[in-house]
């Protein structure tokens, strides 16, 4: 029998699967992505680097500071202009904090598809202190265009280092107690335990990225093995873990979470006190002839820009490598051969954002 | 006194963490130019980045070499650019390596052009597996043929799409 799930769909998001299943048994997956495509990266050919920032947040407005961040990188080498110290480290805090606010955002989903309300309302309710802060950073709620070319937009305002320093104490506790109500609950771990087993080997073949490829025990985070701006200065650890299951991807991205409180931490004791926080560009900036391409570790994994640029103010070609689309060819490859009941929990353990995959 | 003994520890390892990689990439160069001498051609070297532009009869051989021999084992993205004036179209595979540690942060563009008329080039499915999806995208929005490729057909565009694809150059968004 063929079955298709989605695009309005509860257990798919914007995105659409045929499934065909023998029985209790998937036997045949096709992806079909598009429901949302909107001509992402042609439209960046009309607009110059400036104007191209608030456009290319919106595959992923919840990571808005990440999906900028790696653009900007790319129009700053192209250029060839070093931001300014406390404008790294700046940019290093919102991307962070947009990570945090995303991955809460995906954990919530998470809860609901394996039917815990709970593990919904609290993360959804968390995230509110993270986009709070997110706002007083950049005057957006979530599409903050704040990593820009040459820096970022503003510096931080007033009193913000103590407020980010108790919202993330308050939050690392919270950690804990997701830990308690969610990842230990014996229900989320039957059903998540040895459920969709990815191999190493499998993983590597694929090119699969971020909290899935590292749920298969291969210690691959950007930030550390290519390190980007400040974070050569950060400590901190690449967390994996090795069952190559459902949970292991379900819980990489919490043990990452957590990592990101410690380094937020670091980027406000170390950021200097006083500086510029941007290389003020002209509006029209011409960058040199040539090609680059740079990446950051995003929520779902390594994000590249491919960035060909003619000498023009307007880039020729704009080509955005992400994690959700590389992480799709995973799909058809864990739900073949699992049973029906597995599938929101094999599918939302990609950390799968569908708008993303089609740009 | 510490401090200053800190602080130049960490600025001889990146010295010597920035040798290593270029030694790395030199040794890929080398051994890439010395196997193909005039098939390839080495088109930028910068940090942890190289672009080798290739013959597409040559494209299969040089991927296959790259993955045996230097451990690049997956591809980040496959994409196109299209050159009107020169009536060609740029294949790009962006290729990194999960199991070779030390080219953990190393990205090899794998590059050829084909006939923008008739633009048709072999699929490097076979070797990275991981390009199915980017080849099938490339293959919509830029109308690149990819032999050996099991599904050229519709990926991201609407079922009823009739147009040119949309990432060629001679495409104008409505109004602009």
């Amino acid at each position: 029998m063929t079955l298709s799930v989605g695009p309005q769909h509860p257990g798919s998001g914007h995105f659409r699967f045929t499934i065909k299943v023998d029985g209790d048994y998937i036997v045949f997956v096709d992806p079909d992505p598009g429901y949302v495509h909107r001509g992402h990266e042609k439209m960046c050919e009309y607009r110059n680097h400036f104007q191209n920032i608030p456009h290319l947040e919106r595959p992923v407005i919840h990571d808005s500071c990440n999906i900028t961040y790696s653009y900007s990188l790319a129009v700053e080498d192209l250029v060839g202009i070093t931001v300014p110290r406390r404008g790294q480290f700046i940019r290093a805090l919102a991307s962070e904090l947009s990570r945090l606010s995303y991955t809460l955002y995906w954990l919530a989903i998470y809860g609901i598809f394996l039917g815990h309300s709970t593990m919904f309302m609290w993360p959804a309710a968390d995230r509110e202190l993270l986009i709070d802060l997110l706002e007083r950073l950049s005057g957006a709620r979530v599409t903050n265009a704040f990593n820009i070319p040459g820096g970022v937009r503003n510096d931080i305002p007033y009193n913000f280092k103590e407020k980010c320093l108790a919202q993330v104490n308050y939050f690392e506790k919270r950690l804990k107690e997701y830990d308690n109500i969610f990842y230990n609950n014996p229900l989320v771990r039957q059903r998540t335990e040895g459920v969709g087993i990815l191999t190493k080997e499998d993983a590597i073949k694929l090119g699969v990225t971020g909290s899935v490829l590292r749920a298969s025990g291969v210690p691959f985070d950007v930030r550390k093995v290519e390190p980007y701006d400040v974070y050569n200065e950060i400590d901190f650890d690449v967390q994996y873990m090795k069952t190559c299951d459902s949970f292991a991807r379900a819980y990489v991205p919490v043990l990452d979470m957590r990592e990101s409180c410690h380094i937020i931490r670091q980027l406000l004791d170390k950021m200097p006190e006083s500086g510029d926080v941007r290389e003020k560009l002209q509006f029209n900036i011409k960058s040199s002839p040539g090609e680059t391409y740079k990446r950051v570790e995003s929520g779902r994994g390594a994000l590249g820009y491919h960035v060909v640029s003619d000498g023009s103010p307007k880039p020729y070609r704009v080509k955005a490598s992400v994690g959700s689309f590389r992480n799709l060819l995973a799909l058809p490859f864990l739900l073949t051969g699992s049973k029906l009941g597995d599938m929101p929990a094999i599918y939302w353990s990609l950390n799968y954002w569908p708008v993303e995959a089609d740009r | 006194m510490e401090k200053d003994k800190t602080q130049n520890n960490q600025t001889n390892l990146m010295e010597v963490k920035e040798e290593t990689s270029n030694l790395l990439s030199n040794s890929l160069i080398n051994s890439i130019t010395t196997n193909f001498g005039e098939q390839v051609k080495l088109l930028y070297k910068k940090e942890n980045r190289s672009k080798i532009m290739v013959n597409p009869e040559n494209l299969v051989e040089i991927a296959l070499y790259l993955r045996n021999n230097h451990g690049f084992d997956h591809a980040e993205s496959a994409s196109g650019t299209d050159y009107p004036a020169d009536n060609q179209i740029e294949i790009n595979y962006h290729l990194g390596s999960y199991s070779n540690t030390d080219y953990y942060p190393y990205i090899v563009v794998l590059s050829t052009r084909v006939d923008r008329s008739d633009p048709k080039s072999n699929s490097l499915i076979n070797i990275f597996p991981s390009v199915e999806y980017h080849e099938r995208e490339t293959y919509e929005m830029l109308g690149v043929y990819f032999l050996g490729h099991p599904r050229n057909e519709r990926f991201i565009l609407p079922e009823d799409w009739a147009d040119m694809p949309p990432l060629r150059k001679d495409f104008r968004i409505k109004g602009r």
